[in-house]
C-alpha cells in the first residue's frame, strides 16, 4: 500500500535543485527500487559444514530512492545496513526479492550483465586507508573505471583524472603519488573521485566520513553536497552518526536488526520520530551543549543489547527492548505503512500518533522493566502528544476524504480511517 | 627509565623552586617527545592544567593532537616497559595528590597505577586479554593492590561487575571476552578500572568504538560512579557532544598544547580560540535547525615533526593575518586568561575576538 | 571442550583412513600404471618367470585392485596371511608387508628404529625451545642491544648453515678432536649413560638448527604482543612489568610457537634423514634412506605410514593444548 502511495509524484517532495544533468531519470523519479530484500548469511559447522542456521543480515526490505535525492540509512552496527548497500551495488547477491534500477531487474545479473551498470552505481567506503591499493599512484587509481570499463574520456584519461582532483579538491599535480603521502580527509577525496569518474547515476556511500576527523568530516561532507547539486548525483548514504545523517539525507530509512523500522522524510523524523527505536536513537545522541547537561531526562536509556540475527526476536523485532511493547509486539510483525504522507512506520504503537493497535494494551513484562529507564515526563509526553495527535488524524481524515477523490490523498484517507 | 624521567625534571628547572600544589591533580609543562627516524615528533609540547576531586576534565582535539598521550604520559605508561633504544622524552611535572610522579621511583608510581589512577580504553576488545576470564583480570587487579585470597577477590569482581549493570555478574565473571558484546565488554573494563576505588579516572575515548544506544549507557554509567565515588575524571575525545554531557572543564588540545581552557559553558558559549569555534561549526547539529552548510577547518592537522612556526593552527586558521606584524607566523602564543579561569591562546586582542566570535561565527552555528 | 576433542579424535581416524588410501595409491598403483613390476622388482631382474609368478601371487598383486586395498587394511588392523600355494606366512598385526631385500617383517624394523628417532626429535625439541624461545624472549625486550644483535647473528646463521656443515664440524671438535665424546650409539636400554653420550652431539646440532628458527619467531611474536592493547592494559592495572611479561605476554607468544612446535616434532619423527646419517643413528630417517636406494617398497611405505601417524598425533596434541590456551578456539 506505501508502494503505491510512494509512487505517486504529487505527494512526493522531490528535490530538484541540481538534479538537472540526469540524462534518463528526471529528478524525483524512481531511480532504485527495493522490493522484499533479503540476505541470510548460512552458518555452517562440523566436518560436513551443515547449515546450522543463518544471519538475517537483511530481512525483507522496502525503499525507492528517487533520482536526485539523498536517502540516508541509520542503525546500529549489526542492523544491516552495510549489507544492504552492498546488496543494492550487487557486491553481495541477494537471497531474495529484487532490486531494479531504472525499471530493470537487476538482482540476479552476472558479472558481465552488471558491468555496464557498474558506470552508473558507484560505491564509497568508509575506509579510506584500505581501500586505496598502496602500489598504485592516484593517476592509476582514480583512472583505473576507464580502464576497466574500456572508455576513453574526451581529451583522455590523463586529463580526466586531473579534472575529477580538482573537482574534489585535491591538486591535479598529485597525479603521480601514492596514497600514503595524503592524509585521511585526503584519501577520501581520492575515493570520491574514482566514484566520480563515469558520471554516475547512483552513489551509495557507506560511512563515508566516520573515520575522518571531525573538522576534515565537514569538509568531505560539504563536498558531497556540492557534488550532488553540481552533477545531480542521487546518493545513498549509510552512516551511524545520525547528525550526519541529518545534515546530508533528504529522506532517512531507520535500520534495526534487519528490518526498516521507519522511513520518513528528515523533516517529520526529526521532529516527530514515530517508532519508539528511532526516537531512543535519536535521544541517545550527546548533545554539544552543556547547558543541556541537566536535561537528561529526555534520555531514553534502552536495556541490554541488540538481540542476535540469527535467531532474531518474534514479532516486532523490537519488542524485547522497547517500553511500549505488548502482546501484539511479540506475535505480529508491523507492517511498515505509510501513517503520515512522507513517514512510514513499522509500528504498533507509535510515538506522536494513534495508536495502531489500542486494544492491546497490557505491556510486556520486559516492556515494564525497559519503560523504568525512560523518565516519567518523556512517557506522560508521549501519550499526550498520541493522544492529540489521534485525535487531530481522525479528524483530517474525515474531511480528506469528504473533499477530495485523488490519488495519494485518498489513499493515505483511507488508511488512516480502516485503522 | 628512570634517568630519563630525572632528566626529564631537570629540563624543566624551576620545578624545585616553584610552590608545591594545591589541586588534586596538577599538570605542569608536560612534554612527551618521540624520536623517531624522520625526527622529533612532538606529540604533547608544554601543556598544564588542574583537576580537582569529584570534578570532570574533558580533554578534546583530533587524532595526533598529543590528548592520548598525554593520559598516557600521567599514567607513566610511556616509561614503563619501553624496550628498546627509542624511548620517549617526558618532561615537565606532574603532581598528583601532593606526589611529583615524573621524579618518583618508577616502582612507587607503578603501585599507584590501577589504585590511586586507572584508565579505561577505546576499544575493550583490544585491552582485555583475550586468554583470561574477565573475572580473572579483575581478581588481578584487585590482588596486586590488596593482600586477599582469591575468593574475596572474586566476591570483588562480582560484586563491581554487578554494580556497572552486567546482568548475572556471578556467572559472567567466568566469560572471556570475546563471550561479551561491545557494549557490555566496556562495562567490564570499568569494572575493572574501578575495583581498587581509584581517585583518578582516566577514560580515554571510552565510547568511541560503541554505537550510539549502548554510548548513552556508558555515559551515564560513568556520571553514576563518579558521583558514587567522588573521584576525578579525565575524559579523552574528539566528540563535543560527550564532553557536553560529562565535562565541568574542557581543554582543547591542537598540535600537541592546549590552545583554550575554561569551564564548560564558556568553552561552547564562548569559545576564545578559532580552533574551537572551528570544531564546534564542523558539528552536524541535532539539537538546532538544519544548517545549510558545515563551515568546515580547511587544510589538514599539522604534522607534529614540523610544527608550525609561530600558533600551531596558523595555516589553517582564517583569521591569521588579524594580528599584525605576521604574528602569528612568528611568535607562539602562550595562554592568557579571557574570563574567569578561561584562558586562551591566540594573537588576537580579546575585542578582536569577541567580535569574530559574536558576529561572525556564533550567528552561524 | 569435551565435543571439541570427540570431534578432533574424528577427525583424525577419518585423516588416518584417508592418509592410508592415498598411501596405498602411490605406492601399489602408481608403478603399476607406469609399467613397473613390483613383482620384478621383489625378486629381480634375472629371476625366472615361474619364481616372479610365485610372488605376484603370493603378494596378491594379480588381485583387483580393491581386494588388494582390503587386504592392506585387513593387514594393518587384523594381520593377513601371505599364500602361494603349499607356501604360507602368516603376517601378525599391525602387518606392513616384509623387505623385499631382508625378507623381514616390516614392523618389528620400524618399532626396533622408532625409539631412536623419537629420542632425538623429543630430545632436541626440549633444547631448542629452552634456547630459542628464551634468546627469542631476551632479544625482544632488549631490541636494539648488542645482545639482541648478535643474538639474531647467531640465528641467522643456524638457520642458514645444514646439518651435516654443523655435524661434522662438532663430530671433528668434540669427537675425533677433542675426543670428549664417544659418538656411538647405544641404545637406552643398555646403558643410560651410553646413551645420553651417543645423542648429546645430534642434539645439539639438531636443537642449533631450530633454535635459531624459534628465537626469530619467538622475537617478532613478543614485539608484536608487546604493542597490544592488552599488555597496556595490565601495566595500566599496576602489574610488575616482569609479570606482565610471563603472565600476559607469554601466554600470547606461545600459541603460534606451539603451532610449529607440533608441525616440526611431526616432521622430524618421520625422520631427521640428514642428523641421522650424519651421526649414524640407526633411525627411521636412516631405513627410509635405505629403502629408497635398494627400491625397498614396504620398507619405505611403512616409515611414512608411521611419519603420517606422528605428524597426525602431533597435530591432535597441539590442536588440544591450544584449546586450552586460547579460549577462542573452543568455540570453533
Amino acid at each position: 500500500m506505501s508502494e503505491n502511495a510512494e509512487d505517486t509524484v504529487v505527494t512526493t517532495p522531490a528535490k530538484s535543485e541540481g538534479a538537472t544533468l540526469t540524462k534518463d531519470a528526471a529528478p524525483g523519479e524512481t531511480l532504485l527500487k527495493v522490493t522484499g530484500l533479503q540476505k541470510h548469511f548460512p552458518i555452517k559447522k562440523g566436518l560436513l559444514q551443515r547449515q546450522v542456521g543463518a544471519v538475517h543480515a537483511v530481512d525483507g526490505i522496502d525503499f525507492e530512492v528517487r533520482s536526485g535525492e539523498t536517502l540516508g540509512v541509520v542503525g546500529e552496527s549489526g542492523c544491516g545496513k552495510s549489507t544492504m548497500g552492498r546488496l543494492i551495488t550487487r557486491l553481495l547477491e541477494p537471497t531474495a526479492g529484487t532490486v531494479e534500477f531504472e525499471g530493470k531487474d537487476i538482482t540476479h545479473l552476472g558479472v558481465a550483465g552488471m558491468r555496464p551498470l557498474r558506470r552508473d552505481v558507484q560505491m564509497i567506503f568508509q575506509d579510506p586507508y584500505s581501500s586505496l591499493n598502496p602500489r598504485h599512484t592516484i593517476g592509476t587509481i582514480v583512472g583505473a573505471p576507464f580502464r576497466l570499463q574500456g572508455v576513453t574520456p574526451e581529451g583522455g584519461i590523463k586529463n580526466e583524472v586531473q579534472r575529477l582532483l580538482s573537482v574534489v579538491g585535491l591538486n591535479p599535480e598529485h597525479y603521480n603519488r601514492y596514497p600514503h603521502e595524503f592524509s585521511g580527509g585526503q584519501r577520501q577525496r581520492i575515493g570520491i573521485a574514482r566514484a566520480l569518474a563515469l558520471k554516475p547515476k547512483l552513489v551509495v556511500a557507506d560511512e563515508p566520513v566516520s573515520a575522518l576527523d571531525v573538522s576534515i568530516q565537514a569538509q568531505v561532507v560539504n563536498l558531497l553536497d556540492d557534488l550532488q547539486q553540481e552533477l545531480g548525483l542521487t546518493y545513498v548514504i549509510i552512516a551511524h552518526d545520525l547528525s550526519v545523517v541529518r545534515h546530508v539525507s533528504d529522506r532517512i530509512a531507520v535500520m534495526y536488526l534487519g528490518k526498516i523500522v521507519e522511513l520518513a522524510d528528515r523533516e517529520s523524523l526529526y521532529r516527530a520520530p514515530m517508532h519508539p527505536y528511532t526516537k531512543a536513537l535519536m535521544s541517545a545522541v550527546p548533545i554539544p551543549d552543556p547547558r543541556r547537561k541537566s536535561a537528561k531526562s529526555e534520555r531514553i536509556l534502552l536495556k541490554g543489547d541488540v538481540p542476535s540475527p540469527i535467531s532474531p526476536p518474534s514479532g516486532c523485532r523490537f519488542h524485547t527492548r522497547c517500553w511500549k511493547a505488548t502482546e501484539i509486539c511479540k506475535t505480529t510483525e508491523p507492517k511498515l505503512v505509510e501513517l503520515r504522507p512522507g513517514q512510514q512506520v513499522a509500528c504498533h504503537h507509535p510515538e506522536n500518533f494513534e495508536d495502531q493497535a489500542p486494544q492491546d494494551t497490557v505491556l510486556l513484562t520486559v516492556a515494564k522493566e525497559a519503560a523504568e529507564l525512560v523518565a516519567d515526563e518523556v512517557l506522560a509526553e508521549s501519550a499526550e502528544t498520541s493522544a492529540a495527535v489521534a485525535a487531530e488524524v481522525a479528524e483530517n481524515a474525515d474531511s480528506e476524504v469528504a473533499e477530495s477523490d485523488s490519488g495519494a490523498d485518498e489513499e493515505a484517507g483511507q488508511e488512516s480511517t480502516d485503522k | 627509565m628512570t634517568e630519563l624521567s630525572k632528566t626529564g625534571a631537570a629540563v624543566g628547572e624551576p620545578t624545585s623552586a616553584s610552590p608545591a600544589p594545591t589541586a588534586f591533580l596538577e599538570v605542569r609543562d608536560l612534554k612527551v617527545h618521540f624520536p623517531t627516524d624522520d625526527g622529533l615528533v612532538k606529540s604533547v609540547d608544554g601543556l598544564s592544567f588542574k583537576l580537582e576531586k569529584g570534578k570532570t576534565l574533558g580533554i578534546v582535539g583530533e587524532s595526533g593532537s598529543g590528548k592520548s598521550v598525554t593520559s598516557l604520559g600521567i599514567m607513566g605508561l610511556h616509561t614503563a616497559g619501553q624496550y628498546g633504544k627509542r624511548k620517549a622524552q617526558i618532561s615537565g611535572e606532574i603532581w598528583l595528590d601532593g606526589t611529583e610522579l615524573l621524579t618518583s621511583n618508577p616502582d612507587d608510581v607503578r603501585k599507584l597505577r590501577g589504585r590511586q589512577m586507572s584508565m579505561i580504553f577505546q576499544d575493550p576488545l583490544s585491552a582485555l586479554h583475550p586468554y583470561y576470564t574477565i573475572g580473572q583480570q579483575i581478581v588481578e587487579a584487585y590482588r596486586i593492590h590488596h593482600n586477599v585470597d582469591k575468593k574475596t577477590a572474586k566476591r570483588r569482581a562480582i560484586e563491581m561487575l554487578d554494580r556497572v549493570g552486567i546482568p548475572q555478574p556471578d556467572k559472567r565473571v567466568d566469560s572471556y571476552a570475546h563471550e561479551f558484546s561491545g557494549g557490555m565488554r566496556q562495562r567490564a573494563m570499568i569494572a575493572m578500572s574501578l575495583v581498587n576505588n581509584p581517585e583518578l579516572l582516566i577514560a580515554d575515548e571510552p565510547t568511541t568504538a560503541l554505537d550510539v544506544t549502548v554510548q548513552a549507557q556508558i555515559l551515564d554509567l560513568i556520571r553514576d560512579l563518579q558521583k558514587e565515588f567522588g573521584s576525578a575524571v579525565i575524559i579523552i575525545t574528539h566528540d563535543l557532544g560527550v564532553v557536553a554531557e560529562l565535562a565541568d572543564d574542557i581543554l582543547v588540545m591542537y598540535g600537541g598544547r592546549c590552545v583554550e581552557r575554561g569551564p564548560a559553558e564558556k568553552v561552547f558559549y564562548e569559545p576564545r580560540h578559532p580552533y574551537t569555534w572551528g570544531l564546534l561549526g564542523s558539528m552536524p547539529r541535532l539539537d538546532r535547525e538544519q544548517q545549510d552548510r558545515l563551515i568546515p577547518v580547511k587544510g589538514s592537522p599539522p604534522s607534529l615533526i614540523n610544527v608550525p612556526s609561530g600558533c600551531a593552527f596558523n595555516p589553517r586558521c582564517p583569521y591569521a593575518d588579524v594580528p599584525k606584524d605576521n604574528l602569528t607566523r612568528t611568535v607562539r602564543p602562550e595562554l592568557t586568561e579571557v574570563g574567569s579561569q578561561h584562558w586562551a591562546a591566540c594573537h588576537m586582542t580579546q575585542e578582536q575576538r569577541e567580535r569574530i566570535w559574536t558576529e561572525e561565527i556564533a550567528p552561524k552555528l | 571442550m569435551l565435543a571439541y576433542l570427540i570431534r578432533r579424535l574424528f577427525a583424525a581416524a577419518v585423516m588416518l583412513v584417508v592418509i592410508i588410501l592415498v598411501v596405498f595409491c602411490i605406492f601399489f598403483l602408481v608403478p603399476k600404471w607406469a609399467g613397473v613390476d613390483i613383482a620384478t622388482s621383489f625378486v629381480g631382474k634375472q629371476a625366472d618367470p615361474a619364481a616372479v609368478e610365485a610372488v605376484r601371487v603370493k603378494l596378491g598383486l594379480g588381485d583387483p585392485i580393491f581386494v588388494q586395498v582390503w587386504h592392506f587394511f585387513k593387514g594393518i588392523f587384523a594381520g593377513r596371511t601371505y599364500a602361494a600355494g603349499g607356501d604360507v606366512t602368516h603376517c601378525a598385526a599391525p602387518c606392513f608387508g616384509y623387505s623385499f631385500r631382508s625378507e623381514q617383517a616390516v614392523w618389528p624394523v620400524l618399532t626396533d628404529r622408532f625409539p631412536v628417532t623419537l629420542g632425538l626429535a623429543l630430545g632436541a625439541a626440549v633444547l631448542w625451545l629452552i634456547f630459542g624461545v628464551s634468546a627469542g624472549v631476551l632479544s625482544a625486550l632488549k631490541r636494539g642491544s648488542l645482545w639482541d644483535r648478535s643474538a639474531m647473528v647467531v640465528a641467522l646463521s643456524g638457520v642458514s648453515l645444514p646439518i651435516y656443515f654443523t655435524g661434522l664440524l662438532s663430530l671433528a671438535i668434540f669427537s675425533y678432536g677433542l675426543g670428549w665424546i664417544d659418538g656411538q650409539y647405544v641404545p637406552i636400554g643398555d646403558s643410560f649413560t651410553g646413551w645420553l653420550g651417543g645423542m648429546i652431539l645430534p642434539w645439539v646440532t639438531l636443537a642449533f638448527l631450530y633454535a635459531a628458527m624459534y628465537a626469530r619467531i619467538t622475537r617478532a611474536t613478543m614485539l608484536e604482543i608487546l604493542g597490544e592493547d592488552y599488555i597496556r592494559t595490565a601495566r595500566a592495572k599496576g602489574l610488575k612489568e616482569q609479570v606482565v611479561i610471563r603472565k600476559h605476554a607469554m601466554r600470547s607468544t606461545l600459541t603460534p610457537i606451539l603451532t610449529m612446535l607440533g608441525m616440526d616434532l611431526g616432521a622430524l619423527i618421520g625422520g631427521a634423514i640428514l642428523t641421522e646419517t650424519t651421526f649414524s643413528l640407526p633411525g627411521l630417517g636412516q631405513a627410509v634412506l635405505n629403502g629408497i636406494k635398494n627400491q625397498d617398497l614396504p620398507i619405505i611405505l611403512g616409515v611414512t605410514l608411521i611419519t603420517s601417524l606422528a605428524v597426525l598425533i602431533a597435530n591432535l596434541v597441539v590442536d588440544v593444548l591450544y584449546a586450552v590456551i586460547d579460549p577462542r578456539v573452543r568455540l570453533a
